[in-house]
């Protein structure tokens, strides 16, 4: 029976062992300077465990532990998206980490250990595995934010991230103990039973809603999304990178984890606060990021408002929903990876620039790269045909699909205000004036493999989305029924 | 008949561009020079090509010809097809391209780029006028902005900035709205298909019952709310008064041939919208709306004249002249009656022609005297005889002399509103006036009189490639003048299968108000 549980989280078991013995092996021997080898070997085993999951994968639901952990294709799908793109992410943090010292052997050792509390996140089958998950990565996460130790923003950062989220772990304990306590199991095959429409108690609504609020924190939807710019702003940039991307992916697949294994019956009780949290961020996202000239504050912004988007397909609460949702993620991590490619090649003297009006004129210099992003920015902003466009179109279908037209109304809106931004980093690429701040080298060859891999992914993906659509249309159909 | 013609020649002027991006390398003087070659090649390619569809389509048809269709995601078709209204548009577009691309041989800066984006607002552009697809045809009609931003904003004059900026925020609000409406309309119809599936938008009756919201009643219910969000698109590109501001700026800082994709091509989008979407899909909405369409045409036409009369800059005075031009085409559709339709299209087809040759002729002074200010000039005709004349055929084309096809437009669309409304009549014909007075008065200020400008002494008549460029225009404008049936025979069926539809619509709504009302 046990050999049974312990095969189905035979992945998990792997990169946890991993994580351990490359801690130890560091530990004992070199230290820092096994710094490099250990991120590409982190990267490696992600990568593989990624083919894997991918591979093995038969379609079939497997439980574990009596129901506390579930493998089935919504979490393949996560965990494939969560496993690639924090690889993607160190393998493009190696050099610019290197170069300034901050290549601790502990950090691919953290991102290794946040990514196996992801995995778990997204098969949890129960309050208390969905909390240990949650709690595995941020730990990691706070860690890893205030990594660089000497820095004042950094570990400002570490502390707002870790102060606050603490916070919203309390409000996701809270809600969690109200919805056993109303519920009498934390198994979401038990709560799903009492959690029906209109049947709910208040207790139980009062624990969804707590529950959604914790969880909302953790995907930074407004108006939870405080610490998000300060956070982005003040981590290394490759740590901003991995933020941006697989912990976002995780919250999500979790917050549908949650809603509809636990709360699938109850769909008209929470959907409304979703919708709200959705346009919410939509608009905060679109408005606040105008006036930001720290690109990775706008980036900050810029996915607040993202995952206002992938919100509507939470708030369709449909299947439709589920695999728009799904595809969204994909193709914004996709997005995200190139764009923060490009920021983390963004130096001067050595040294990083943040400030956009560096990129005065950069189409000048270096058109090949100027193009690749100007297709990425193009897609962020949703502008047909890139595929940042057909993500939209997705969340808005399931939108509508489920008469939801006034928060589809409104995510068209908003979505024309953040047009604006997004276009004023290529006014300035494009046509703005030569100035002296000029950036220099950061023309690493792999940075640029993945800028350009991203971009031409945009624009190819139209055709066919790589399959992704259709291995989004399998996960959903295994969660939702 | 299966096969995918249309796609190709949509596909190929972008499979050009990625050959270009690709596989040239270098900024010398040779890669330009091979960068043009290249773009002529395949726009003129194009060209050729699109004429066997010419010649294969059958206009008695009034369904969708050399459909192609094929699965793609979200659920979505790829759906490419052409009626007797959007083939016109197509041949329109190939025709036009491979004398923008000749038009832009003195081109120097950038010039990879330059063909590269001048061959992706090819492809879709022709998309636009061929997606059956509603999703498809957003996809195309929004995208080809970014190209024509770009053309203006690197290539354009001082002020690029301003209107690159002014094009894009315009156009793209507009069209959010229209992304909304559209939405909606997938929600009620339940389908993204236009025409010819088993359900389409064209057949789907959208609901017409007049409803209060909020205190204000909206007569013909759905339909036209859904009438207005497309109308806020459509009237942003064709453009009309008073939505029309950001034409002057973005065709006077645009280069020679980014003006002219823009009068040509890029403003006869709006109007086929018109005649795609807005007319069939929501008739009642149609007629509920049409007597301010009507009014805002009259307003547009005479209003717009007269700013083209106290304008100092060529190019802005035939921007002006365009707005009015196209005050016709919105007035001749929405007279619901087979000449006013008919006359618009024509009119869009003759301005095609007529406002690309005319800023094609700013285009050659403005390569020789790097101005576009009217005062500048004055004599020409004494250095630049066969300028003079080409300048001459096409600015009494502009004012619709008999002969040309600007008089053909002109006098169908007058004759579709003398049935419908001869106030709005009225006024427009005055338009006729103006637009004599205008574009005359602009001719004998730069053309005629004495050379006593120091600076136009040494100024050289048209070279050969310049007049290669003007004979097409010259002859097309003459042949449909002369025998218009070449067109009309085409849209003919589609037209009045059109006016068809929509009395039958109407007739509808009308029982269904009165059953209601028994």
């Amino acid at each position: 029976m046990i050999s049974a549980d312990l095969n189905v989280v035979l992945p998990e078991i792997v990169l946890s062992l991993f994580a351990i013995f490359a801690l130890l092996g560091a530990v004992y021997t070199t230290k820092d300077a096994m710094g490099s080898l250990l991120v590409w070997v982190t990267s490696g085993v992600m990568v593989l465990l990624a083919i894997w999951i991918g591979m093995t994968g038969s379609g079939e639901t497997r439980i574990a532990f009596n129901g506390m952990f579930i493998e089935d294709g919504f979490a393949r799908f996560a965990k494939v998206t969560i496993l690639l793109s924090a690889a993607a992410v160190l393998m493009m943090s190696e050099a610019y980490m290197k170069a300034r010292g901050l290549l601790r052997f502990e950090y691919p050792v953290l991102v290794a250990l946040s990514v196996v509390g992801m995995m778990m996140m997204v098969s949890a089958g129960d309050l208390m595995s969905l909390y240990m998950g949650l709690e595995l990565q941020s730990l990691a996460l706070y860690v890893i934010a205030s990594l660089r130790r000497d820095s004042i923003k950094s570990t400002e950062a570490g502390l707002k991230y870790f102060v606050l989220g603490a916070l919203s772990s309390g409000l996701l304990l809270y809600g969690a103990s109200l919805v056993y306590g109303y519920a009498g199991t934390t198994q979401f095959a038990g709560i799903i039973t009492v959690a029906q429409t209109g049947q709910a108690s208040v207790g139980l609504l009062f624990g969804i809603v707590f529950l959604i609020s914790g969880l909302a924190f953790k995907v930074s939807a407004v108006p939870f999304h405080m610490w998000t710019p300060d956070v982005y702003e003040g981590a290394p940039t490759p740590i901003t990178a991995f933020f941006a991307t697989a912990p976002k992916v995780a919250a999500m697949a979790l917050f549908a984890r949650v809603l509809h294994d636990a709360f699938g019956n109850a769909v008209a009780d929470w959907s409304q606060i979703v919708a709200l949290l959705s346009v919410l961020s939509m608009f905060l996202g679109a408005i606040a990021a105008i006036g930001q000239t720290n690109i990775k504050r706008l980036m900050a912004y810029s996915s607040i408002a993202h995952m206002g988007y992938a919100l509507i397909g939470l708030a369709a609460g449909t299947q439709l929903g589920v695999k728009a949702m799904l595809v969204y993620m994909a193709i914004y991590v996709t997005m995200n990876i190139g764009t923060f490619a490009f920021i983390l090649s963004m130096e001067k003297d050595g040294k990083p620039v943040t400030d956009i009006s560096a990129l005065n004129m950069y189409s000048k210099r270096s058109p090949g790269k100027a193009l690749a992003m100007l297709v990425l920015l193009f897609s962020l902003a949703g502008v047909p045909p890139m595929l940042g466009f057909f993500a939209k179109f997705g969340v808005w279908q399931a939108g509508v699909d489920a008469g939801l037209i006034w928060l589809v109304t409104a995510s068209a809106v908003a979505s024309a205000i953040g047009a604006y931004y997004y276009l004023r980093i290529v006014f300035l690429m494009y046509f703005g004036a030569e100035g002296d701040d000029r950036l220099d080298g950061g023309n690493s060859g792999l940075l640029t493999g993945f800028l350009v891999a991203s971009a031409v992914i945009m624009v190819v993906g139209i055709a066919n989305t790589f399959g992704v659509e259709g291995a989004a249309i399998a996960a959903a159909a295994t969660l939702v029924n | 008949m299966d096969h995918h013609l249309l796609s190709i020649i949509t596909f190929m002027p972008s499979f050009a561009a990625l050959i270009l991006a690709v596989f040239l390398r270098g900024n010398d003087e040779a890669a330009s020079r091979n960068a043009k070659w290249l773009a002529l090649i395949t726009t003129s390619v194009t060209f050729l090509i699109s004429l066997f569809i010419l010649f294969d389509f059958d206009p008695s048809d009034t369904g969708f010809q050399f459909v192609d269709e094929a699965t793609w995601i979200m659920g979505l078709k790829y759906r490419m097809g052409v009626d007797g209204i959007s083939i016109l548009f197509v041949m329109l577009t190939t025709f036009m391209m491979p004398l923008v691309i000749a038009a832009s041989w003195n081109v120097t800066t950038r010039v990879k780029e330059y063909m590269i984006a001048f061959l992706l607002l090819e492809t879709l552009m022709l998309g636009v006028f061929m997606a059956l697809d509603m999703v498809l045809f957003y996809l195309f009609f929004e995208a080809g902005l970014i190209p024509m931003f770009l053309i203006i904003g690197i290539w354009g004059g001082a002020n690029r900035i301003y209107a690159s900026f002014k094009f894009f925020l315009y156009t793209f609000l507009g069209s959010v709205l229209m992304l909304v409406a559209m939405v909606a309309m997938y929600a009620d119809a339940g389908t993204t298909c236009i025409g010819g599936c088993e359900v389409s938008l064209l057949t789907h009756t959208f609901a017409s019952q007049t409803f209060s919201i909020a205190g204000i009643t909206v007569v013909g219910g759905l339909q036209t709310m859904l009438f207005l969000a497309f109308f806020a698109s459509f009237a942003v590109k064709m453009p009309m008064w008073p939505v029309h501001t950001w034409l002057p700026d973005a065709h006077v800082q645009a280069p020679t041939a980014g003006s002219v994709v823009l009068a040509a091509i890029l403003l006869k989008m709006g109007g086929y919208g018109f005649l795609r979407f807005s007319l069939p899909m929501f008739p009642v909405g149609s007629d509920v709306v049409a007597p301010l369409v009507l009014w805002m045409s009259a307003i547009a036409i005479v209003y717009t004249s007269l700013v083209a009369l106290v304008q100092e800059d060529m190019k802005k005075l035939i921007a002006y002249s365009s707005v009015a031009h196209m005050g016709f085409v919105t007035m001749g559709i929405f007279t619901f009656n087979q000449q006013g339709l008919d006359g618009a299209i024509f009119q869009m087809v003759s301005h095609g022609f007529i406002s690309a040759a005319l800023f094609l002729c700013v285009g050659v002074i403005y390569d020789r005297m790097h101005t576009r200010e009217i005062d500048a000039y004055g004599g020409l005709v004494n250095r630049m005889p066969a300028y003079a004349l080409v300048f001459m055929f096409f600015t009494m084309a502009n004012v619709g002399l008999p002969g040309t096809s600007g008089f053909v437009g002109e006098f169908l669309t007058l004759m579709g509103i003398f049935q419908v409304n001869t106030w709005v009549a009225a006024v427009a014909t005055t338009g006729v006036i103006l637009s004599a007075a205008y574009a005359l008065w602009l001719y004998r200020r730069v053309v005629m009189g004495d050379l006593i400008k120091e600076s136009l002494r040494t100024i050289t008549d048209m070279s050969s490639r310049e007049r290669w460029i003007f004979a097409p225009l010259v002859a097309m404008t003459l042949l449909l003048g002369v025998y218009p049936a070449l067109v009309l025979d085409i849209i003919g069926p589609s037209v009045s299968a059109l006016v068809a539809s929509h009395d039958t619509a109407m007739e509808a709504a009308g029982a269904a108000v009165q059953t209601a009302s028994e």
